[in-house]
């Protein structure tokens, strides 16, 4: 068929998330089936449908498939160090406490290497929203075996497969005292958006365990088919049980998969308690770090125009 | 700019130099810091722990050094002037980070107050056995700054200087106390906050369309904006190009880490800073610093009664370090006698600066405590000879 005829007329439509993505970055270096891409859609949609200021989100990853996220999203991105984007996220986020602060990034990153940062932000209730991306393996530098690598899974690095006992991660994070706790596979694309959604607008330390197919090296080290086997895999074995007691939640090999919000609660973020402390202490001369930050200047700060025309969902943060 | 007459405690004090550098600090207009606790150097961020609430300022006890490190640079992401405060082995974790405050061309300073090693080594006794671990200690090639105060009076001086050094080259700046200045106290005077001068971070005037986080245009040192004004930049610790995206390429390299060595070794010049004593007509000069100049004053004043011609040349900035006047004094001195709290660190630049025109003396020490006045005149007098 012929199609230059038509050419002119075609509608050039543009990507509905390109507002939300660095454009001209693409395409990305993420393998074909791999699940980051769908994760990063929810969250991209999330941020759209919560009607966020843009300008006064920051996002920081890791090393490793995911810790491109970063780079590749629109917004105030930080691309850190193997393990450290939560401490350097808590550095961000307490010198300008009105920032919403993300954390996008992997398995290895934020629970191997950066394990100790995860639990202390947890227990501090630092007030960020963790995006783990867990695809049961190390991507980035060939298959080697991860903190939450099932056991028996082969890896690079276990060849004979993995005989250690992986983290569950929702139970780690419920247990330091996270505020939001839920677990996806990048198929549940609705209900990740809504976990996102809701994530955003509460407080403290979200936790949200994204697990996406590996088909490279997860999937062809064990055998498991391609991306779209593993979809279908989720799609077969993934059983949705709110509410679930955390300490049921650990992932077998070619094992169901309990996903869900499994912890939702209020609890006062860091900022909150150090202002209400230092004011219940030092009474008014308690000076708390202004909501733009503590930066020192002869001229304001330029101002740019206002994103969106809704309130900043960010700026609730402020006790 | 003049300082915010919030953090500064005007008056005549006796400090130590742990308290005079977090003085410092607040004087310069540092409110963040992160800290892990480690002996000799705790004291700096404990001052601060207290004094912040009071100014805006916010303090986080992190759960390690690595964490501590990580924190500072996202905070001056912000425009926050931030810093961090260790000892050896927590400089050691810091490494990581401090290599990545570097390639993203963060302004921070570190506080190191140098305590005897190797590994844990003797905890709460001197060393300057780390000043070479300060220019090389993150892989890579980068350039840092770093100064070295030897009282408390140059500890707080010498910090507020590190902080506008940071803004000005948009590097980490490192201040490299030891264990006796951060411990010693003495005088200090912290002048009003309108005579003392500070660099505040320069935001970039261009629009967020049109700004490129490292974009130079013949410059050395880019433009900033913070994270939050709408600029919606991305920076990266991989090589990455003007609009500060990853290129993994070795022409990407050469640019991107070229200039990250330039900006600082194309301005050393300015950025160097010495104390200079009785060279002209020296033929042996001590070169030394922070708490061993101070020391070695006894060792000169024995020689010259016996009738050495010693000059002196204190460093305050280590790093990048005076090549120009070593070289220059090497034309007319016999000798440099470098004593220091380590097996030989400094003596090699000053050894490599001379290049055979002079010798260069170690007069090493363990550390764990000074050097005996004694050893050093005996060097400087057999120099001579």
């Amino acid at each position: 068929m012929s199609t230059s005829a038509r050419a002119p007329e075609l509608p050039v439509e543009e990507h509905p998330i390109a507002p939300y993505i660095r454009i001209e970055r693409m395409p990305h270096i993420w393998c074909p089936t791999c699940g980051i891409g769908t994760i990063v859609k929810c969250f991209a949609t999330a941020l759209e449908q919560t009607h966020v200021d843009l300008n006064k989100v920051a996002i920081v990853s890791g090393i490793g498939c995911a810790g491109r996220v970063a780079g590749y999203m629109k917004l105030d991105g930080f691309h850190t160090t193997h393990g450290r984007p939560i401490p350097f996220a808590t550095g961000l986020k307490l010198s300008r406490p009105e920032l919403l602060v993300v954390v996008f990034s992997g398995d290895g990153d934020l629970v191997g290497i950066g394990g100790n940062h995860f639990i202390h932000a947890a227990r501090r209730n630092m007030d960020l929203l963790v995006i783990l991306v867990n695809n049961f393996i190390y991507g980035m530098t060939g298959g080697q075996n991860a903190p939450t690598t099932p056991l028996t899974a082969k890896t690079s690095t276990m060849p004979y497969g993995n005989f250690e006992r992986p983290f569950n991660l929702p139970h780690l994070a419920a247990s330091c005292g996270a505020t939001y706790v839920a677990r996806w596979t990048s198929l549940h694309v609705r209900r990740l958006t809504n976990s996102l959604k809701e994530a955003i607008q509460r407080k403290g330390f979200r936790f949200i365990e994204a697990i996406a197919p590996c088909s490279t090296l997860y999937a062809r080290l064990n055998k498991l088919g391609t991306g779209l086997n593993l979809m279908q895999f989720y799609h077969d074995n993934a059983e949705v049980r709110h509410g679930a007691d955390t300490r049921e939640l650990d992932i077998g090999f070619q094992d169901r998969i309990i996903c869900g919000k499994f912890v939702d609660q209020e609890r006062p973020t860091f900022i909150e308690m150090m202002d209400a402390h230092y004011r219940r202490m030092l009474g008014d001369k308690y000076v708390p770090m202004p909501p733009q930050g503590g930066f020192l200047t002869d001229r304001a700060a330029p101002q740019p125009e206002a994103g969106a025309a809704a309130e900043p969902v960010a700026a609730r943060s402020q006790a | 700019m003049k300082a915010d007459p919030a953090g500064v405690l005007t008056g005549a004090h006796y400090l130590d130099g742990d308290f005079a550098c977090g003085e410092g600090a607040l004087a310069a207009g540092c409110r963040f810091v992160a800290g892990y606790p480690i002996t000799p150097s705790t004291e700096v961020v404990e001052r601060i722990a207290r004094r912040f609430p009071y100014i805006g300022g916010t303090f986080i006890q992190m759960e390690d050094e690595l964490a501590s490190m990580a924190a500072i640079v996202g905070a001056a992401w912000t425009g926050t002037k931030s810093m961090t405060v260790t000892s050896g082995p927590g400089f050691s974790l810091m490494m990581e980070n401090i290599g990545l405050a570097a390639m993203m061309e963060t302004p921070c300073v570190v506080v190191n107050v140098q305590r005897a090693g190797p590994s844990t080594g003797l905890p709460t006794m001197v060393g300057q056995a780390d000043m070479m671990q300060a220019r090389w200690g993150s892989h890579g090639d980068y350039e840092i700054i770093a100064v070295c105060p030897q009282s408390p009076q140059e500890a707080f001086d010498l910090t507020i200087d590190a902080f506008n050094l940071a803004e000005i080259y948009r590097v980490p700046v490192l201040v490299m106390m030891d264990e006796c200045v951060g411990h010693m106290t003495e005088k200090v005077v912290i002048p009003p906050a309108d005579q003392i001068e500070v660099v505040p971070r320069q935001l970039t005037a261009a629009p967020p369309e049109r700004f490129q986080p490292y974009r130079v245009d013949g410059r050395l040192v880019p433009e900033f904006a913070r994270a939050g004004d709408g600029y919606r930049f991305h920076t990266t610790g991989l090589t990455h190009d003007e609009r500060g995206y990853p290129v993994m390429s070795a022409e990407c390299q050469e640019k991107c880490v070229r200039r990250l060595v330039e900006k600082i070794r194309s301005q050393a010049e300015q950025i160097v800073r010495f104390e200079e004593e009785q060279t002209e007509q020296a033929e042996v000069v001590v070169v030394s610093y922070g708490i061993t100049a101070r020391v070695a004053r006894l060792g000169i004043e024995l020689a010259r009664q016996q009738g050495v011609r010693v000059g002196v040349l204190r460093l305050i900035v280590v790093w990048p370090f005076p090549e120009r006047r070593i070289r220059e004094l090497s034309r007319t001195v016999k000798a440099f006698v470098v004593p220091e709290i380590n097996y030989g660190q400094i003596v090699l630049e000053v050894e490599r600066c001379a290049a055979g025109r002079a010798a260069a003396i170690p007069v090493p020490h363990g550390g764990g405590a000074v050097h005996d006045p004694e050893a050093i005149c005996e060097a400087i007098v057999r120099a001579a000879r």
